[in-house]
């Protein structure tokens, strides 16, 4: 008897959307292979300062522009820093540019769409005016125009990339918060007499969060790229600390004399952005209850 | 027709206002005086301020602005602080420059992505179209920029094939200007191809699921036939409203693009004028790059409305 609930019980909890969604993700091989990217790089970030390498600010004027080597396994650049040491601090620097950039644009971005699409009216019109204007200027010309009033540094290269990325999410909240308004459910809501931050708390914003978490997994990519490109201009990321972008621009000057400079930081750019937007195209497929 | 254009300029209005007050905000926030900078190592207070007169920087915020906008839309953008040369003037000597390297990278993306995405959705689920998903993806995720800089050090450092930086007018020597221009533009397409291969593919994929599809077949029609004539026909149409939609890339995508490449662009002008704190430079870039991009969408719209003759009535 009580196997037969527990058995019951199981298949219902089976059933429920995120074990659904999690079996669906599971069996999704590239999105596997983008979290173990993901994390891998994650990893060694976060391990950068007890991992046994140099320090990525290290001069050594008689180990200038060496090819890689078992005593620098990706070589050292023009003032003789370690490569590979350079490579493992921009990780730092590349993957937080990416999450701390999408957080502060999903932070503004949501609750703003959420407000749009649940208010309507002169609200909905205000921020909606607000978010084309944005959107009509391209995400990378917007950053730069950003970083440049901000000044060159990898705080404001985040700042610019997150307030570029904002009409982005707030466009995505507004449309989901729209079709989740004319729901039966919220009409119920409503008509039992629940307050309008208690509607958008409890049942507007956790169905308009997985779309928003696709959406940001993939602006991570394009957040990364971003960066990358700001510091690639001298915008992000400053002299002496290491960023993928900053080591490119750099190398671009050495490109006869030391080519695996600009190797390294483009192989690594490419190798995250990929893993962020393989593990966004799993979650959409895993989270879309179309495609059943 | 009429109305429908009409009603779509008339909503661009609003949007372009509020992109002018924004630019010419951001600009009031830069960070240090321009009048030092122009100053140079005179810093006495007397010439900082005739410099500040002559240039308007003494009178209210809001003086300021009116005297922009109106000046913008006499089409006068101001002046570069730097080099004395109207901003209108620059614009219209660098854009050309960018407008080839745009159009040239879009016939790769197009030449690449359209087919791929053809070939993709009509063999989906092999091998083949696996892997040029696999392509599709990287050509996303790879850093312009860096396949930029890599192709320069294969193709033009290694090789010595092609040149590895500056530009040449199509009209003095035309074949020297596609010399030079065929890397940065085929740099600046894999993005493109990418995504409009993408976005092929799921738009084949939509079509051939359809009715007539299914009918054209069952009339004994040629696959080929079918797939081109019908299919692609139809899937056409959201595939052109991406290609107006991707010019914002394309613009982005050259700022970086003119930078490795060393092109004196408009992408390379917006990054010297940032540099140079040249406010009325950056103002004027950021504000035609919209306008560009809100003309691209209006394209977009009718293209829409023309090629979907279900609208065309309305």
């Amino acid at each position: 008897m009580t196997n037969a609930v527990k058995a019951t019980e199981d298949a219902i909890l089976a059933k429920r959307p995120e074990s659904r969604a999690w079996r669906k993700f599971r069996s999704h091989k590239s999105a596997i292979f983008g979290s173990v990217v993901v994390g891998t790089f994650a990893a060694i970030a976060i391990a950068a300062p007890v991992l046994p390498i140099p320090s990525p600010a290290a001069t050594d004027w008689g180990a200038v522009r060496l090819a890689p080597s078992l005593a620098h396994p990706l070589g050292t650049d023009e003032i003789g820093r370690d490569i590979m040491s350079r490579m493992i601090w921009g990780a730092r620097a590349s993957l937080m540019a990416g999450v701390v950039s999408v957080a502060i644009a999903m932070v503004i971005g949501v609750p703003l769409g959420i407000l749009a699409g649940y208010m309507r009216g002169w609200v909905d019109a205000m921020i909606s005016r607000c978010t084309e204007a944005l959107l009509a200027i391209p995400f990378l010309i917007l950053a730069i125009a950003l970083a440049a009033f901000l000044g060159p540094s990898l705080t404001n290269a985040m700042i610019a990339i997150g307030i570029a990325a904002t009409p982005l999410f707030v466009r995505l909240a507004r449309g989901q918060a729209i079709n989740i308004a004319a729901e039966d459910y919220v009409e119920s809501a409503h008509a039992i007499g629940l307050s309008t931050p208690k509607i958008l708390l409890r049942y507007i914003f956790p169905n308009v969060l997985p779309p928003v978490l696709v959406q940001s997994t993939l602006t991570i990519a394009s957040a990364i790229i971003a960066e990358a490109s700001l510091s690639f201009l001298g915008l992000g990321q400053q002299p002496p600390d290491p960023s993928w972008g900053a080591m490119l621009n750099t190398a671009k000057n050495f490109m006869a004399q030391a080519p695996w400079m600009a190797l390294w930081p483009g192989v690594a750019i490419y190798l995250v952005v990929l893993g962020f937007n393989l593990l966004g195209d799993g979650l959409r497929d895993a989270l879309d209850p179309r495609e059943e | 027709m009429l109305s429908h254009i009409l009603r779509r300029l008339l909503v661009a209005i609003p949007t372009l206002i509020l992109i002018s007050v924004f630019i010419f905000g951001l600009q009031k926030l830069l960070p240090g005086d321009p009048v030092l900078a122009l100053a140079g190592e005179d810093r006495d207070p007397e010439t900082l301020n005739r410099l500040r007169d002559l240039y308007g920087l003494n009178d209210p915020i809001w003086v300021q602005f009116l005297s922009w906008a109106k000046g913008v839309l006499q089409g006068d953008l101001g002046t570069s602080i730097r080099s004395g040369i109207p901003v209108s003037q620059m614009i219209a000597t660098k854009l050309p420059v960018t407008l080839q390297l745009a159009a040239m990278s879009m016939v790769f993306a197009i030449f690449i992505g359209i087919p791929a995405g053809i070939i993709s959705a009509v063999r989906k689920g092999t091998k083949l179209d696996y892997a040029a998903n696999v392509v599709a993806l990287s050509g996303l995720s790879i850093p312009n920029f860096w396949l930029g800089i890599m192709l320069i050090l294969i193709v033009s450092v290694k090789f010595h094939l092609l040149p590895a930086s500056g530009y040449v007018p199509p009209t003095e020597d035309f074949w020297l200007s596609m010399k030079t221009m065929i890397m940065p533009a085929f740099v600046l397409g894999t993005g493109l191809a990418a995504s409009l291969m993408r976005h092929t593919r799921s738009s084949m994929l939509t079509v051939m699921r359809q009715d007539y599809v299914r009918t054209a077949r069952a009339k004994g029609l040629r696959e080929p036939i079918v797939i081109l004539r019908h299919a692609f026909r139809n899937a056409l149409t959201p595939v052109v409203t991406l290609i107006a939609l991707l010019f914002g890339e394309l613009i982005a995508g050259a700022v970086l693009t003119e930078q490795v490449f060393t092109i004196p662009g408009f992408g390379k002008m917006i990054v010297d004028a940032v540099f140079s704190r040249d406010y009325a430079v950056v103002q004027g870039v950021v504000l035609v790059t919209a306008i560009g991009f809100i003309i691209m969408n209006l394209l977009a719209d009718l293209a829409y409305v023309l090629l979907n003759p279900r609208l065309r009535g309305r």
